[in-house]
């Protein structure tokens, strides 16, 4: 009888209590989403700072600073005004970007594969550590290691044996450098192999279990299960990929210190190079004048953020598309 | 159909191929990691960690202002980020199901994927125009670099902790604030710290955005509006000078340090989530 004289008590106390709640719930929500806006604030001014800055360069070339080959700051007469063109920059990051997917996507499977299919549980927890320490090393110690150690090993060992077996064709042609745009693929694709296998690898162990024991109980050998594996996460990896490609354009240290700052349109890949990231990150302390030199750069770093933009964000949807797939067949 | 003997021959190929890439990609590694150590160790001395940095291709002096600068840039980019990360983070795990989490998400993906060196330039365009080369400008570009891993993995921890847990603290009539607040976060500080920790780690060694925004600089910190130095910026000038016999060491001790600092954070990070791998 007692708790019956009390409930009314209780409910209008729980009535009060709900009432503050719920002000104080909205006054946190607001709160909360306020600074979660932060993002919207930040691509927003992003996008509007780096065209504002490039303006003047986008007056003066327009779309044309995409196809120029001459890139002359000062050009050597002072009457002629300097001209700018970053097909060579675009070209040189297609190149590097071209050799790290070709050289680093076929570890990159392997190392997935051997993480998810082939090697034991206790092995796969202190590799897959190894791997991911491969992406925290900063991309400067990878540059300063790429001069010091990477290039006197290539220059010396590797690229004399590349030209005599592959000399027939135009990529090994020419003099042997070091500091080429070889060199800066190389790098890319030692940089992108952690980003690479780690989402393959993820994309191989969301693949239902039932596909694997389907084609062992068929009397596959391992090598077929793995097989089977891959086609069925081939769009994730296709993922992957693009992620590791958005990877490979937008660095910038390693590739600076390596690939040789040179602006040319190279046919050999021993040739030095530039890409839209190193040009800036080489350029753009010395660039105090002419004006419009900084905004010729700042339109190179909004074809860079348009470029690595557009590439990361297909990579998200495809990836996104993939393991909404995986779901579904989970699901059934 | 194949043989079986082709198709064992063919099995036991590929996985070896698969064990050799695994080999192919830790070899870079351990030639970064030993020639760091055992480069950095001899350049190693008492005077390098505390002296200030000379002109290129002078021998004496060390890399004092660096690591200072490192510390102090790095301080104030997570004092910046660490608390919006968090809050967004907090933002998108709470309140996931809402139109603008949903488009927020997608966008925090996106700036996660920015070219640093675009974050430099925004730092540059933002902060370096209006008050010159500074610490606040390569502040603000680190802080930018970081909210969006701190975000993520704020959203991802919070994620994981029991509905139970939630329903236990509402049940007492606790607020729903309070319960996010309290009992929520409590629960979830493992993995939040965590990905702070990556996200600094990550930063710390960040050359590019500061490049253009800190300009890099020989001497002790001298305020918030100054130029100043940093480790990699070290790193990278060191590398690029024409007096290598001088200058390189003091480049491989810089590494040294910065290696030193990921690697730790990483054995840590690494150490305190093992009951989710292990």
């Amino acid at each position: 009888m007692n708790r019956h004289k009390k409930h009314p008590n209780f409910l209008s106390g729980f009535k009060t209590a709900s009432k503050k709640r719920l002000s104080g719930d909205s006054a946190f929500k607001a709160i909360v989403t306020l600074i979660a806006c932060n993002i919207f604030l930040i691509l927003g001014l992003m996008v509007f700072k780096i065209v504002q800055s490039s303006w003047l360069s986008i007056q003066t070339y327009g779309i044309n600073l995409l196809w120029g080959i001459t890139w002359q700051p000062f050009p050597p007469n002072s009457s002629t005004s300097p001209s700018f063109g970053a097909l060579p920059l675009i070209w040189g990051t297609l190149a590097t970007s071209a050799i790290a997917l070709f050289l680093g996507v076929p570890v990159s499977l392997g190392i997935s594969l051997a993480l998810s299919e082939f090697a034991p549980k206790s092995f796969n927890y202190v590799i897959s550590f190894f791997v991911e320490l491969l992406a925290a090393i900063p991309s400067v110690i990878y540059g300063l290691w790429g001069i010091l150690v990477l290039i006197p090993f290539l220059q010396n060992n590797l690229y004399p044996q590349l030209q005599a077996v592959l000399g027939f064709l135009p990529f090994f042609q020419g003099t042997i450098r070091g500091s080429s745009v070889l060199t800066g693929g190389i790098i890319l694709a030692i940089m992108i192999i952690p980003t690479v296998s780690a989402i393959s690898r993820d994309v191989f162990a969301a693949v239902p279990n039932s596909q694997r024991e389907a084609i062992i109980a068929l009397g596959a050998t391992r090598w077929e299960k793995a097989r089977i594996v891959m086609s069925y996460g081939r769009s994730g990896v296709i993922g992957a990929v693009m992620l590791g490609l958005g990877r490979a354009v937008g660095e910038t240290m390693a590739i600076t210190m390596v690939i040789g700052n040179s602006f040319n349109m190279f046919t050999s890949l021993f040739e030095p190079g530039s890409t839209l990231a190193s040009i800036v990150a080489n350029e753009f302390t010395e660039a105090s004048s002419p004006p419009v030199y900084i905004s010729a750069l700042m339109e190179v770093g909004l074809i860079l953020f348009a470029l690595a933009i557009a590439v990361n964000a297909s990579a998200r949807l495809v990836i996104w598309r993939s393991t909404r797939k995986t779901k579904e067949v989970e699901m059934f | 159909m194949r043989s079986y003997r082709f198709r064992k021959l063919q099995n036991r190929i590929m996985i070896s191929l698969a064990y050799v890439a695994l080999i192919i990609a830790l070899i870079p590694l351990a030639s970064i990691l030993i020639e760091t150590i055992n480069r950095g160790l001899s350049a190693m001395s008492f005077s390098l960690l505390f002296e200030e940095i000379p002109p290129l291709g002078q021998p004496g002096g060390g890399i004092g202002p660096a690591i200072q600068g490192t510390l102090i840039v790095v301080a104030l980019a997570s004092i910046m980020g660490i608390p919006i990360g968090v809050f967004s983070g907090i933002y998108l795990a709470e309140f996931r199901q809402s139109h603008i989490a949903s488009v927020a998400r997608f966008l925090n993906d996106v700036l996660t994927n920015v070219p640093s060196i675009v974050l430099g330039i925004f730092g540059w365009a933002l902060i370096v125009v209006a008050i010159g080369w500074s610490v606040i400008a390569g502040a603000v570009a680190l802080a930018i670099m970081m909210i969006p891993i701190v975000t993520r993995t704020t959203e991802e921890a919070i994620k994981l902790v029991p509905m139970t847990i939630r329903e236990a603290a509402i049940a007492l009539g606790v607020p729903q604030w309070k319960t996010t607040l309290t009992v929520v976060l409590s629960s979830a500080k493992k993995g939040i710290a965590t990905g702070i920790l990556l996200a600094v780690a990550r930063i710390s060694g960040e050359t590019a955005p500061l490049l253009l925004t800190i300009l890099g600089s020989r001497f002790w910190f001298n305020g918030f509006t100054q130029p100043t130095a940093a480790l990699p910026l070290a790193i990278f000038n060191f590398s690029q000078s024409p007096f290598r016999a001088v200058d390189l060491p003091r480049a491989w001790g810089a590494s040294l340090i910065l290696i030193f600092i990921v690697l730790a954070i990483n054995i840590i990070v690494r150490y305190a989530t093992k009951e989710k791998y292990g």
